[in-house]
This record gives structure tokens, C-alpha cells and sequence, in this order.
């Protein structure tokens, strides 16, 4: 699927505010939604502070997508679980899976084994993309945060998005 | 001036209109104390994000005036967040920092503000309005004054300590949610 594609969708379910801290597999994307007026993309300091924006967006009746790397997920566990989770707010994570099945630099070794395990222990839905199920991974994702009014992962490999 | 005392003046010279965002700990529970409102997201936990709520809301309603209220503490822990918001330069938020130099919620542990001048990390940042204040006097002429005209940045110094009979946030936080957001989605 290309990055166009996948943005669509992602208009197509209403999102329309973004903000994020980049990563390699995620340029394709952040550099798409830069230059897209329909889901302005705000760059944020830290991956908490873009939680924050975004929360602050949602409040304003904006449905926000927070793209990072996995790495960033330590930035993000207190915004998650001390204000987005209690206060019921849906946000949409998009974030990139470094260290996936061991091969990557040392740095994300740690952090690419316990991404989904992580997630599921603080009870948010994780969606992982593969080639074939983009679409039906990002419904998924609308769905629960629908049904549960938090936020939901969606897990991105490299060489998934074109 | 106290801690209180500065947000009874911060509340008492708003339009009304305005949404506020207000950190964890103390100044939440203040604030409620003083004048609970559909307007004012109290923060639980999250500490140092209030000024980046501040921010999504502000970019988000471009004409609505949009407050954060939060301690030195806060702002010392998320400083990235004043850089964002300079950066993007949103008209419509004011940024008050309640600055006593300690941790109160917690105790009274020193924080670094004495010497950080977070009024000077403001304006390198970005801020188009930014004011120091050490009287009472001077902060109702700040609130009274902040416009659209921003991102302004008061600095309020405050004398250190807790009073008694304030109570705690007793809304849950959905409830301090949905009703915020009825009051920010409204037309004002």
C-alpha cells in the first residue's frame, strides 16, 4: 500500500490533526500529512508533549493521530495512563516497531520486544500491520476507540507502507 | 501574594469565555475551590502537560481564548512545550506560570526556578507577550490586558505554602472531560 493510500483511509475515518515525533519508517507518512491541510501535522519536542497537543485537540473536537517510535513509548506511558486512558480520550497511535524479532541496532533491542506486551498491559488495543490488512487494521483501531473512548495502537514494521 | 490568592485574581478578571487548563496538584484543587466551571480542564496526573493541552486547544480554536495555569514545577519539567508553542506562535493562548520555587503539592522541595529564568526561556522561545509579576496589582492589570495578541507568558511569583480547606478535584475525570469539551466544541 502506498503512503497516499494509507492517508486516505485515515481522512476517510474522519482523523484531522496530527502531531508526532518521527522516525525512519514513518517519514514517508509524516512528510505526506506535513503538506496535507486536511490532517495539519505538528512537530512535538518529546512524544509526551505530543500527546498533550493532541489531547488538547481532541478537546477541541479535532479526532488526532500521534505518529512515534517505539522508543518514544517510554516518553508516553504518563500522558497514557494518567490522561488519556482515565479521562476517556481516543487518540490514535501510530508507531513504528524498531527492534522487531531482535535485528536492529542495540538501542531498540529492549524496547522492540516488550512494544506489544507494553501495550496490552496498559490495556490499549494494538492493531500490528501487515501487507495485506492495512484497511481492516485502521477500522479495527476506530472501532475500539469508539466502543472504548481510548486510545488505540497501530503497529507499523518497516517496508509495510510504500 | 499566595498561590490562592493569585488564582482568585486570574479567575475574577477573565471574560468568561475563556477555557482553562490547570496542572495537577495544588492549583487544580485550588482553582476548583474557588470557582468550579465547565471551563476548566482540571489535570489529575500528566504533570507538564498542561501548556501542551493548552496548545492543541489553542491551534484548534484559533478565536477562543484559552488559559493554562500551572507551577514552576511544571514548567520546568516540560520547557520543550514552550518552545512548540513559540514556535507556532498561537495568538489566543496565555500562559501562566504560578512560580514559588518548590514542589508544594509534594512537600516543599526546591525546584531550580530561582535561578531559571523562565520568563527569558519564554521570549527566546517565541512568546510575543511576556511579563514578570510580583503584585497583586499588576496581575490584574496582566489578566485584564492579555489579548489575542500572544502567545503571552505572565510569571507570577507567589510566596511558598498551602492554605487550608481546599478540597479535592471531586468530578471524575470523564465527567471533567465531557463537560469541558461540550463547553469548547460550544459557539462562543
Amino acid at each position: 500500500m502506498t503512503t497516499a493510500q494509507f492517508c486516505s483511509i485515515l481522512k476517510k475515518q474522519g482523523f484531522n490533526f496530527s502531531t508526532g515525533v518521527p522516525c525512519s519508517i514513518l517519514k514517508n507518512i509524516i512528510n505526506y500529512l506535513s503538506v496535507d491541510p486536511d490532517i495539519p501535522y505538528i512537530p512535538a519536542t518529546r512524544e509526551d508533549e505530543a500527546l498533550g497537543i493532541a489531547t488538547g485537540a481532541y478537546l477541541a473536537g479535532r479526532k488526532p493521530i500521534v505518529l512515534m517510535q517505539n522508543s518514544g513509548l517510554g516518553s508516553a506511558i504518563n500522558p497514557l495512563v494518567s490522561l488519556d486512558i482515565i479521562y476517556k480520550i481516543p487518540i490514535l497511535l501510530l508507531i513504528s516497531w524498531r527492534g522487531y524479532l531482535g535485528k536492529d541496532a542495540p538501542e531498540h533491542l529492549v524496547m522492540g520486544k516488550a512494544t506489544i506486551k507494553f501495550l496490552e498491559d496498559i490495556s490499549i488495543p494494538v492493531q500490528v500491520i501487515s501487507k495485506d490488512n492495512p484497511q481492516v487494521a485502521i477500522l479495527a483501531s476506530v472501532e475500539s476507540m469508539e466502543e472504548m473512548q481510548i486510545p488505540a495502537a497501530i503497529i507499523l514494521k518497516r517496508g509495510i507502507i510504500q | 501574594m499566595k498561590r490562592y490568592e493569585a488564582i482568585e485574581i486570574i479567575v475574577q478578571f477573565l471574560n468568561k469565555n475563556e477555557l482553562i487548563i490547570s496542572s495537577n496538584g495544588m492549583i487544580s484543587r485550588e482553582l476548583f475551590t474557588i470557582e468550579d466551571s465547565p471551563q476548566n480542564f482540571y489535570m489529575l496526573g500528566s504533570m507538564g502537560l498542561a501548556s501542551s493541552i493548552g496548545l492543541g486547544l489553542a491551534l484548534s480554536l484559533p478565536n477562543r481564548p484559552i488559559i493554562v495555569i500551572e507551577g514552576d514545577g511544571n514548567a520546568l519539567m516540560n520547557m520543550g512545550s514552550m518552545a512548540t508553542i513559540g514556535h507556532f506562535a498561537s495568538k489566543n493562548l496565555t500562559h501562566i506560570v504560578l512560580d514559588n520555587e518548590v514542589h508544594d503539592s509534594t512537600g516543599g522541595q526546591p525546584t531550580i526556578s530561582g535561578t531559571v529564568k523562565l520568563e527569558e526561556v519564554a521570549y527566546a522561545a517565541g512568546y510575543r507577550m511576556v511579563k514578570k509579576v510580583t503584585s497583586e496589582e499588576v496581575l490584574r492589570e496582566s489578566i485584564r490586558k492579555s489579548s489575542l495578541q500572544g502567545p503571552t507568558f505572565i510569571l507570577v511569583k507567589i510566596e511558598k505554602g498551602n492554605i487550608e480547606g481546599i478540597v479535592r478535584v471531586s468530578h471524575s475525570p470523564e465527567m471533567i472531560k465531557n463537560r469541558f469539551q461540550k463547553s469548547a466544541i460550544s459557539e462562543h
